[in-house]
């Protein structure tokens, strides 16, 4: 192996049923360095590091560790972590149960002569350890009596303590605030001096930029590529994650759709929020107009839309649908206003498998008619007949079960759903995701479609070019908040990029 | 920065020594004059509940790890079937008979706890059919009641008493009597002590809490959590055996029906004492006054004389609803926080 190279990951492939998780791909981590590991939810960042720590077990490639001659193969996270390789993950994985000094030394505890735990030695140098984060607590309390952030850093101390070649941070800082995120830069910066190499992942562009060295970018898990951080500037990063080559960007003018603003407005939110998913956010949606919500996958798209739907209850701010205040506490609500909503997880969300295509398009009438007051038989034939026939759904009859048909036409008959409620307002989240392009562009005519007939609607996609052929208006997120508009001739891949990397532009 | 601040925990635990402390007094003032205030009636009460104090102590482990042992009644009935006809019938030596149930005891916690922490099968399932298997070979054993009146040494330690050097009275007779305990109040008092310090200060007892607070977690931190959970049912299938020693010494016979529904006076126990369903949280020093106070409103119903005995079950399980709406209250304010 080279000098200063600490971890190489060579050629990792890795299936989980039906996915290609990680294919082909490489890591090379050096002695002191920080190297943040890049990509969208899904990308593969962290099945690439279950790999590593022995969590997943892939089924080609190779990793190589400092020390160690022949190709590494952790069979547990215990293995990993006697091999040199700790972590900290997103979630705090300690036992609040247990006190703050044995999380940090469960499984290794000091012992006496006699072979018991020796409490006093493990609870000084718990003190000690904590000392080195600047941290004075009572490190017998439980680890539940302290705040999520305390509890992080605890976790963070656990994985130093644990002398490792390798440490992995793995979104450690989403709990965090400011003054918390720089003690812990700061103790990064110390680790790196004393040579250790750090894996960083994080969702904040502005961290990475902040602390790292080195970038490495997945994408649907492959390697885009391995850069060091003065060669990839954000909007290149972006690009990278993204999956768009920055130089072919051409804009795509949107056709004029006239303007909207001059309608009258069907939904006001402002300052919703949801903790831990959006921050407030004010949003105002005109009749006919179509709203795309862009950002990076995880960036808070579909929590927006969940908040106004009442999927997840908005906490704060206040909702105005059609100029009257609401307050909107499940989607039960929502329909009754003239919402719907098609959910970005189909599968898990949307369609009952075992009921047949017509029992699913019912559903949301029957919902908001209240259960009682049951649709007639040959009403309900006629509404399905209607929606088949309107946006081809290729079914066998209307009695066919939906799970037998395939994932473009299980789309389709969740939209018909909504459709048959003749909403005011629809939200469509991911709706031509893993659906053939022919569909895909029968859905976005169906939007044009709807819009022109006096439909608002929200529309969610990760494709920026659809979303530019069908969008009035785009609201850009980035970590949980609203940070932009964009609309009219502004509207063009180029800048939707930029507003979505945020932050001073380098070039 | 010594002192442990009192938590929702330790304030569980407090709340059912409170309890037992103030149930005991108040029956030591309303049936004082029955013989309820004598040392040597709290005395019974460890004696009567000696077999499932050790059982308790072994159920509190899996409950920590969040887990449930619903064999336990079952295998008392089995070791002591097994016991008995093994004088009686089969004229083995008591000694060898009670090592021979102690390895019983291990084996069947190694078959369970292989198939709950390695199989991954639910807990109450796995034990349930531990439960009917017990149940049955109890029956395969012998099918009718066996006392025990041959076996010298075995009737010897039934019947020892140990007399405490205090708390004399003089009975009716105008005799000085001293209380006393059996020997299976000192085994269990052991079991306790032994336990306690094996849940405070070994990597053993310490990973049990881990595993129940965050199975997960305590993977990721690098514990095994199989071979922990393992462990707790081999060590809950032990103390049953010793348990079951310790009933068959109060009985001295064995029949198909023993200790039916024991599990549940177990579990019961534990709860009261503090330990939760979940896992992670609890300890023995709770479990055995979990005991304390089952046995204290069963003695309470009987010194009455004129109440039938159901009126345990009822109370018991008042108390029950009591500390269960009082741990979910914990942790609501818990979570609030």
């Amino acid at each position: 192996m080279e000098d200063n190279v600490v971890l190489k990951m060579q050629g990792i492939c890795m299936t989980f049923p039906g996915v290609k998780a990680l294919e082909d791909v490489d890591f090379t981590l050096k002695k002191g360095e920080i190297r943040a590991l890049m990509g969208e939810n899904g990308a593969g960042k962290s099945t690439l590091i279950k790999c590593l720590t022995g969590v997943n077990k892939f089924e080609a490639g190779e990793i190589y560790l400092d020390g160690c001659d022949a190709p590494v193969i952790n069979k547990s996270t215990m293995d990993a972590q006697n091999k040199g390789i700790s972590t900290v993950y997103q979630e705090v994985n300690l036992c609040p149960n247990l006190s703050v000094a044995e999380n940090l030394f469960i499984g290794r505890e000091p012992l006496t002569r006699m072979g018991t735990v020796n409490r006093r030695e493990m609870n000084q140098r718990a003190v000690q350890l904590m000392k080195q984060l600047d941290l004075e607590i009572d490190v017998t309390q439980n680890l539940e009596d302290y705040s999520l952030a305390l509890q992080q850093m605890i976790a963070i101390a656990r994985a130093v303590d644990m002398e490792s070649k390798v440490l992995i941070l793995d979104e450690p800082t989403s709990s965090l605030d400011d003054k918390e995120v720089a003690k812990l830069f700061g103790m990064m910066r110390r680790l790196r001096d004393k040579g250790v190499g750090i894996i960083f992942v994080t969702h904040f562009l502005e961290q990475v930029y902040a602390v790292c060295d080195g970038i490495t970018v997945l994408r649907n898990g492959t390697l885009v590529g391995e850069y060091q951080i003065e060669e990839l500037p954000r909007v290149k990063l972006v690009a990278a994650m993204m999956g768009k080559d920055f130089d072919d960007l051409a804009a795509i003018k949107q056709e004029g759709s006239g303007d909207k603003q001059k309608e009258e407005l069907v939904i006001e939110a402002k300052g919703l929020s949801h903790a831990g998913t959006i921050k407030p956010f004010n949003l105002d949606i005109h009749k006919g107009e179509v709203i795309g919500l862009t950002g990076l996958l995880g960036s808070g798209r579909s929590e927006l839309a969940r908040a106004i739907y009442g999927a997840d209850r908005a906490q704060t701010g206040t909702l105005k649908v059609k100029g009257n205040e609401v307050k909107i506490k499940n989607p039960i609500d929502a329909m009754k206003l003239g919402m719907g909503m098609l959910p970005d997880d189909r599968k898990a969300e949307g369609i009952i498998g075992d009921l047949s295509v017509r029992e699913n398009i019912i559903l949301a009438i029957q919902a908001k008619q209240g259960i009682l007051k049951k649709i007639p038989m040959a009403k309900q034939c006629e509404i399905a007949d209607k929606f088949i026939e309107l946006l081809q759904i290729k079914c066998a009859s209307r009695e066919t079960l939906i799970r037998q048909l395939s994932g473009g036409n299980q789309q389709k008959v969740i939209l018909a759903r909504w459709l048959a409620t003749n909403p005011d307002f629809l939200i469509l989240d991911e709706p031509t995701r893993g659906i053939d392009i022919g569909t895909k562009t029968e859905i976005q005519k169906l939007v044009l479609k709807l819009a022109n007939e006096g439909t608002s609607l929200i529309f969610i996609s990760s494709e920026i070019e659809e979303m530019l052929r069908t969008c009035n208006r785009m609201a850009v997120l980035r970590d949980g908040t609203k940070v932009g508009e964009i609309e009219g001739h502004e509207m063009n891949q180029m800048n939707v990029m930029k507003v979505i990397a945020g932050g001073e532009q380098n070039e | 920065m010594n002192r442990k601040k009192i938590n929702g925990n330790n304030l569980l635990l407090l709340i059912t020594i409170a309890l037992f402390v103030l149930m005991y007094a108040a029956g030591c003032i309303v049936y004082g004059s029955k013989g309820f205030a004598n040392l040597q009636s709290f005395l019974n009460i460890l004696i009567n509940n000696a077999g499932l104090i050790c059982v308790t102590c072994g159920m509190t482990c899996v409950m920590l790890t969040g887990g449930i042992d619903i064999s336990v009644g079952s295998l008392i009935a089995m070791d002591c079937m097994f016991l008995a006809v093994g004088m009686e019938t089969w004229k083995m030596g008591s000694q060898v008979l009670m090592f021979l149930v102690l390895v019983i005891g291990v084996v069947f916690g190694l078959v369970q706890g292989f198939c709950i922490a390695y199989l991954d099968i639910q807990p109450f399932i796995v034990t349930m059919a531990g439960m009917f298997f017990a149940r049955g070979m109890t029956a395969m054993i012998c099918t009718q009641q066996v006392s025990i009146v041959s076996d010298k040494f075995f009737t010897g330690l039934s019947s020892m008493k140990f007399s405490l050097p205090f708390g004399g009275y003089v009975n009716k007779k105008g005799i000085l009597q001293m209380p006393y305990v059996r020997i299976t109040v000192i085994v269990a008092i052991i079991v306790v002590v032994l336990i306690f310090l094996m849940l405070k200060y070994t990597r053993f007892g310490r990973s049990l809490y881990a595993v129940g607070g965050n199975q997960q977690s305590a993977a990721l931190m690098g514990l095994n959590v199989k071979k922990t959970k393992l462990k707790a049912y081999v060590l809950s299938s032990f103390l049953t055996s010793i348990g079951g020693i310790c009933f068959c010494l109060n009985t001295m016979a064995g029949t198909t029906t023993q200790a039916t529904g024991l599990e549940m006076d177990a579990i019961s126990s534990a709860v009261i004492g503090g330990t939760l369903l979940t896992g992670g949280v609890g300890n023995v020093v709770g479990s055995l006054f979990g005991v304390l106070i089952n046995g204290t409103i069963s003695t309470l119903v009987k010194t009455n004389g004129k109440l039938i005995s159901s009126w345990s079950n009822i109370v018991t399980a008042i108390l029950l609803c009591f500390f269960i709406v009082l741990q979910s209250v914990f942790a609501k304010v818990k979570e609030k926080k």
